[in-house]
């Protein structure tokens, strides 16, 4: 249960429209639903919101995805307030997850943690002042056996040792994406 | 026993594809189950090989599948869990990576069996790279004539989508990956309807693991005796081990049911022992619900037999000197770890994943995480220790879903099997701030 309170202050300045090329994929997926049960869509279609409106669910996103859905805009903020994946607050371009449950913490998350926190000067939670990186902790990302990780994007690196994740850095910085 | 039934074909190069994937035998299964079988026979054949649910319940696929209510002209579904997120299972994800055409084999087979002309794949949103695998694989079975309208001139149409969450462990619960497919928040729902009555939409549902739908094409192949002569009693066939924590080499194992967990820990073909040469502490086999087991208690039973990988074996002396077989989240730790520490990062883990619907559950692992963090942090009293007993009385059996006795059992079996070590964390506080209980012991 994220018992995320909505920070209101944040906003879109502008209101997000999805592009006719975006519109298309999106309209693709509600498709997939049986007449009248378009609302199934709705997790996906937030996730394709986040990634195209700047990284995070503002008021103004989540009423534009209630619009495309034609449901209640109430019916949107219940979903992205429930499913913790959704950044309902403005992150840095990146956002680095470290899984952090017991089985990750049996082969070193915490210290994983830690190095990341002192290399990037921030706590848990923070953004970078140049606005690159926010640190967060994940529970159970399913990597266990290929841990210590972190969850980048779409993007899972495992295996780390704290000079890998310099160098997951250092490419991050560079915009020469790991693959 | 390395038997490789699922995985057989997961290191061929280019298996994901649908070509080398047929090449390798693959869709055979629905050929002979829509040209060759009635549904009936095919439910039939999967109740004789004796499956159990891959997804931690272990309860019998053959006859879940037979509770599915069938009124005249009320559309039925199949849905596959693959929302996997039981802290120490990773094994449907290596089988979606690697082959994902083998579950989508499983689920054509298995919507036929069932009636259904609409299934979906519920995938765990943080996956979102194995969603796009699924559907390339899926775009290629349509391609081929394996999904869409009548299948291999069979006159059964079938459509097969993926969905994503985004990030909810409880999801895993049948009913609110119901509830989530529908685009709500996923609270679970009161039982009864149960889904096979009343699922998704309101119609009679059926929910399976990844590894139970894929197990139904060998089943279909070889028949449902010829599985069931796999594995050990009532253990039948073979199950996915996702191998975690402090092994030489940890990953996805495709094992009999029947291996002693002596060879699966230490044997060559396995785990090849504890990481760094160190000493087995304790054992978590099945995920992180299910209770830990000390040392002795690993490889063999309180009554010294050898204890197997087996859903009976490793439940043998119930709550008090045994385990559970689970999702197969097998999570190892050596002789430094600290049992304090990993239990706190487990009720932080449910506490961040309860739903928030029923008060116990809610309350009480919030409860626990704040206890337990501040034992592990030697802030701690005595009185702490059965205070999270009776917080766990609380919640057990108290709840709409089983998140709160997943919740509750681990931190009981922790305090049950190493109640000295939770002692230790208040009797030492200062110590308790800066070392491991495990270190320490260890250079003792």
């Amino acid at each position: 249960m994220s018992n995320t309170h909505v920070d209101l202050s944040k906003r879109h300045s502008e209101k997000p429209v999805f592009s006719s090329e975006k519109m298309a994929e999106v309209q693709g997926i509600i498709s997939q639903y049986p007449e009248g049960k378009h609302k199934s869509a709705i997790i996906r279609i937030l996730h394709i919101a986040e990634e195209t409106f700047g990284g995070w669910l503002s008021i103004e996103t989540m009423d534009y995805v209630a619009e495309v859905l034609n449901i209640e805009p109430i019916e949107v903020y219940e979903v992205a307030t429930f499913y913790t994946m959704f950044n309902l607050e403005p992150t840095g371009k990146f956002v680095f997850e470290v899984c952090r449950t017991g089985p990750c913490m049996l082969v070193g998350s915490d210290q994983l943690i830690e190095h990341i926190e002192s290399t990037l000067d921030i706590k848990v939670g923070e953004t970078t002042k140049d606005g690159m990186f926010t640190l967060k902790t994940a529970e159970c990302l399913g990597a266990c056996g290929y841990g210590p990780m972190l969850q980048c994007g779409k993007k899972y690196h495992e295996h780390l040792t704290n000079e890998k994740v310099n160098e997951l850095i250092a490419a991050y910085r560079s915009g020469e994406l790991p693959k | 026993m390395a038997r490789r039934i699922l995985l057989e074909h997961d290191n061929v190069p280019g298996i994901e594809t649908f070509d080398v994937y047929r090449k390798n035998g693959g869709y055979r299964s629905v050929e002979k189950a829509l040209k060759k079988m009635t549904p009936q026979e095919i439910v039939d054949e999967v109740q004789k090989s004796g499956l159990r649910g891959r997804g931690g319940a272990g309860f019998p696929t053959g006859m879940k599948w037979s509770f599915l209510a069938k009124p005249d002209g009320v559309p039925r579904y199949l849905l596959c869990n693959a929302d996997e997120s039981e802290p120490g299972t990773f094994k449907d994800r290596y089988l979606m990576e690697k082959i994902p055409h083998l579950l989508i084999e499983g689920m054509i087979v298995s919507s036929f069996a069932l009636g259904a002309n609409l299934s979906f794949i519920y995938i765990r949103g943080e996956y979102m790279w194995i969603l796009e695998i699924l559907e390339k694989a899926i775009a290629e079975a349509y391609a081929n004539g394996f999904l869409g309208k009548n299948i291999l001139g069979s006159g059964y149409d079938l459509d097969l989508r993926v969905a994503p969450g985004g990030g909810a462990y409880i999801c895993g619960e049948e009913t609110a990956l119901i509830e989530s497919l529908e685009g709500k928040r996923g609270n679970p729902r009161m039982k009864p309807p149960f889904p096979a009555v009343k699922g998704l939409w309101g119609c009679p549902t059926v929910v399976n693991n990844v590894e139970s739908i894929a197990a139904v094409v060998p089943i279909i192949n070889d028949g449902g005796d010829e599985y069931a002569k796999i594995g050990i009693g009532k253990s039948t066939g073979t199950k996915l081990i996702s191998a975690g924590g402090n092994l030489a080499r940890p990953g996805v194992y495709e094992i009999e049911l029947g291996l002693s967990v002596e060879e699966f820990i230490y044997g060559d073909d396995y785990c090849r022992g504890i990481a760094n040469g160190k000493k087995l502490k304790a054992c978590i086999p099945g995920g992180s619900s299910v209770p830990i087991l000390p040392a002795h208690l690993v490889t063999k039973t309180a009554e010294g037999l050898d204890r197997l990988m087996s859903y009976e074996s490793l439940a043998e002396g119930g709550f008090v000197s045994g385990s559970m077989l689970g999702s197969g989240g097998f999570i190892v730790f050596d002789e430094d770890q600290c049992v304090v520490r990993n239990t706190w990062t487990f009720a932080r883990f449910y506490a961040h994943e309860s739903c928030g619907q029923c008060s116990p559950c809610r309350e009480g692992t919030g409860w626990m995480e704040k206890v337990l963090n501040r034992l592990e942090h030697g802030q701690g009293n005595m009185r702490d220790i059965d205070l999270l007993a009776e917080i766990n009385k609380k919640i057990e059996g108290n709840t709409i879903c089983p998140l709160g006795d997943a919740a509750a059992w681990p931190v009981a079996a922790a305090i049950r099997h190493f109640r000295e070590e939770f002692e230790w964390h208040v009797t030492n506080k200062e110590e308790a701030q800066t070392r491991n209980y495990g270190l320490l012991k260890a250079s003792m």
